[in-house]
């Protein structure tokens, strides 16, 4: 129906039309009419934040947990470069968020106004697709093919500029239907893959003798389907699984066939196997710099297939021999049904000698740590906090750093959509305000956000946030009293001068907790951390945890710089990391 | 104290490039709208792309479609990439590598303003003739010639022109099309 409305309602009105329930945002002068027009409507819940970049990475908890679209609703000028690093940090890990910045009047653009920015040009190179809004005529096209743009193909962030004119200006609105946001005339994602190529797949499959499935965040992209689909045809095939930090969850953690965690700090036999393997099936990941190690010795041996939706990404690290460009789910029914038809046992027999070797490379239990009685260790703590969390509906964030690492390493995860946490930006202060933004649209659910006492410092503010809005995360805190991954490069890197890497003048986190109006925790013996854990989870609000852990740990298994995934760093080696690059190695600037 | 101290390494893996560059000339179809260009050569400047040559002029304007040529030096490699980044840019409809599908033609114009006196001034209009160039401005000490063709004549042109007098160059960059009844 095309209805009268002014230029701010419509923004309401189109957002609740896109079935948006909750946005996160912060007002300002230009951005004035958009939040009078929410004042006077109560479908949409307005979540207010403490600083623009909490607001994105809200949105980002929110869109990844859900897998709906994250909104950020922000003013020009500073609310608009506030954004920016969620934004970006959204573009790097393909999350889709709609952020609606305000702008100064049409006819104060270019006059270097108040609050004036060139948003659409600073974000240009940090959104999938960007939009000024001149007319608003054009408001509510934009609006609706925006959250089309973000949700489909590779998803992604898209921003929306808004003048305070054509907030105010009187339009006719109409909804997504009458617009045909979704049939735009040059935007067009891939669906389904090529056939040939999938059958071409799965005949690969049926003759390899090492195969692996190397799989990533667009499964878990492309919704929770694809990761059935996925759990199916590595059950149909009995081939080894493993996934990039942002693919965990895709694949249940206490699956046989798991692998673990590939990559800079992925366990020994995913790496091992990704090298040795014959035939690498790489589902909805991009083989990222962390994940290949050095390109020119990254799995030798290997056919490659990669299904990815992007097809920019399909040969961009690494040559690829049979690309397949599509949505991962529909790539892997398509896989699933051409198997059945040509066999109806898995090949886990066939390939027996491929998995006694990964059994020997597990035999190495490369995540082993040495625990101790009196200090506790950070992977100790992960661990304990996963047991503590068994039986719950549990969501985890995390910080970026050694912690989040060992989150990765041992906090494994049973379904998707459970598991937030920046890996292509590495953005530090990412877990706490994802971690409300989790909370937000999954209230009952035991939030955790893995975090470290540096990281969590750079997005501190948004505990406030949290206690507004009566949201009980659980920021668990694992203080080293340093940067530890600085730390850890500069001892590998840098003849252990370390540089600025130390936390200095640290905060009470216990006071400043209750300063907050939260629950401050603190504990430093691990006879007392089970007991202090179930504490923090029976608390009904936000929590600051503060475990005080060995300060020296490094995050091991590694690659080091300048080596392929066949020599990694295992936790044998541990009392010197600062020998083990060669000469080679140190070629590298 | 040493002041130098060499890093050890690096926390990126840095492969060394095997691949030979090329020139290669790109037509864009894209929506003409506000931003676009930004939006190309932001790419090609975010991602470390050269841009030897862009033209840009709206083709179809009832549709609202502009033509972009780009002319690039990269690798193979490089060069798929530029196209699939090209083409995930929302408002760009269709990328063809005009060089790699082997029939392109390419056109350029200049124009090429040249002063001197006596001897120099008849050499000038014998060598423009040579060359098709059309006089399109002239006083008693200078002409202003039009000159289209390949990049490669018209570099020939102004290289002749330098002895004679050559006082400033104006080029269009490359427009390109395929041979043949196909379109974009």
């Amino acid at each position: 129906m095309a209805e009268q409305m002014t230029g701010a309602e419509m923004v309401i009105r189109a957002l609740t039309d896109q079935g948006v329930e909750h946005i996160f945002g912060y007002p300002g002068g230009a951005a004035l009419p958009i939040y009078d027009a929410m004042f006077q409507q109560d479908k949409l819940q307005h979540i207010l934040v403490r600083h623009e970049q909490g607001a994105t990475h809200m949105a980002e908890g929110y869109a990844r947990s859900t897998g709906k679209v994250g909104v950020v609703l922000v003013t020009s000028g500073p609310g608009a470069t506030n954004a920016v690093t969620g934004l970006t940090d959204a573009l790097l890990d393909s999350i889709p968020l709609v952020c609606i910045t305000a702008q100064v009047p049409t006819s104060l653009i270019g006059s270097d106004a108040f609050q004036e920015c060139d948003t659409v040009g600073i974000t240009r190179s940090c959104t999938k697709h960007n939009y000024l809004v001149k007319s608003v005529a054009d408001l509510p096209r934009v609006l609706h093919e925006a959250f089309h743009i973000a949700r489909s193909g590779r998803p992604g962030p898209v921003l929306v500029d808004i003048p305070k004119d054509v907030q105010f200006a009187l339009g006719t609105y109409l909804g997504a239907d009458e617009i045909g946001a979704s049939r735009h005339k040059s935007y067009r994602p891939p669906s389904s893959g090529d056939a040939g190529a999938i059958a071409q797949a799965v005949e690969l499959m049926l003759k390899a003798e090492r195969p692996i499935f190397y799989t990533g965040g667009g499964v878990i992209n492309s919704g929770p389907d694809a990761s059935e689909k996925l759990r199916e045809l590595a059950d149909l095939t009995g081939f080894p699984v493993t996934s990039t930090l942002m693919g965990l969850g895709a694949f249940p953690g206490s699956n046989p066939q798991w692998m673990g965690m590939l990559g800079m700090h992925g366990t020994y036999e995913a790496n091992m196997a990704m090298h040795d393997c014959d035939l690498m099936i790489c589902i909805g990941a991009r083989f990222d710099d962390r994940i290949t190690g050095r390109i020119d010795a990254f799995s030798p041996d290997s056919v490659k297939i990669h299904v990815d939706i992007d097809p920019s990404s399909v040969g961009k690290n690494v040559r690829v021999d049979l690309p397949i460009i599509g949505d991962c789910g529909l790539v892997l029914e398509e896989m699933i049904r051409l198997w059945r038809t040509r066999t109806n046992q898995p090949r886990t027999e066939a390939i027996k000698p491929w998995w006694d070797e990964i059994g020997s490379w597990r035999a190495r239990n490369s995540l082993g740590y040495r625990n101790s009685d009196t200090t506790i260790k950070p992977q100790f703590a992960v661990q304990r906090l996963h047991a503590a969390t068994k039986g719950h509906d549990v969501y985890i964030t995390t910080e970026v750093g050694q912690h989040q690492m060992w989150a990765a390493q041992h906090f494994p995860f049973e379904m998707p959509n459970r598991w937030m946490t920046s890996g292509g930006l590495g953005t530090m202060g990412y877990g706490l305000p994802a971690a409300v933004g989790v909370q937000v649209a999954h209230p009952d659910a035991l939030v955790i956000d893995i975090a470290g006492e540096a990281s969590v410092q750079m997005t501190m503010q948004e505990l406030s946030t949290a206690i507004q809005y009566r949201l009980p995360i659980k920021v668990f805190i694992l203080n080293n009293e340093r940067m530890g991954m600085v730390r850890q490069w500069q001892d590998l890197l840098h003849g252990g001068r370390y540089a600025h890497s130390y936390s200095e003048s640290l905060p009470d986190f216990v006071k400043l907790a209750e300063a907050y109006g939260a629950k401050g925790i603190r504990c430093s013996d691990p006879k007392l951390l089970d007991a202090a854990i179930a504490e923090m989870i029976a608390y009904d609000g936000p929590v600051l945890f503060d475990c005080l852990v060995e300060k020296h740990e490094n995050c091991l298994p590694m690659i080091p710089s300048g080596k392929p995934h066949n020599e990694m760093i295992l936790p044998d080696f541990a009392e010197d990391i600062g020998a083990v690059i060669d000469e080679k190695g140190r070629q590298l600037v | 104290m040493t002041t130098h101290l060499k890093p050890q390494g690096s926390a990126y893996f840095m492969a060394q490039e095997t691949q030979k560059p090329e020139r290669h000339t790109l037509s864009v179809l894209v929506d003409n709208e506000p931003g676009i260009l930004a939006r190309v050569v932001g790419l090609f400047s975010a991602r470390g792309y050269n841009i030897d040559s862009l033209t840009v002029s709206e083709t179809e304007h009832d549709k609202g479609l502009s033509r972009i040529t780009v002319v690039t030096v990269a690798t193979p490699k490089v060069l798929i990439q530029i196209k699939a980044q090209l083409e995930r840019l929302v408002p760009v409809h269709r990328v063809h590598d005009l060089t790699a599908e082997g029939k392109v033609l390419e056109r350029e114009l200049a124009l090429v303003k040249v002063a001197g006196e006596g001897e120099h001034r008849v050499e000038t209009l014998r060598l423009a003739d040579a060359f098709r160039a059309q006089v399109v401005d002239a006083t008693t000490e200078s002409f202003v010639f039009e000159v289209t063709g390949k990049p490669s004549k018209i570099d020939s042109f102004i290289a002749l022109m330098v002895p004679l007098g050559l006082v400033e160059v104006v080029r269009t960059g490359l427009a390109a099309i395929s041979r043949g009844p196909e379109g974009m």
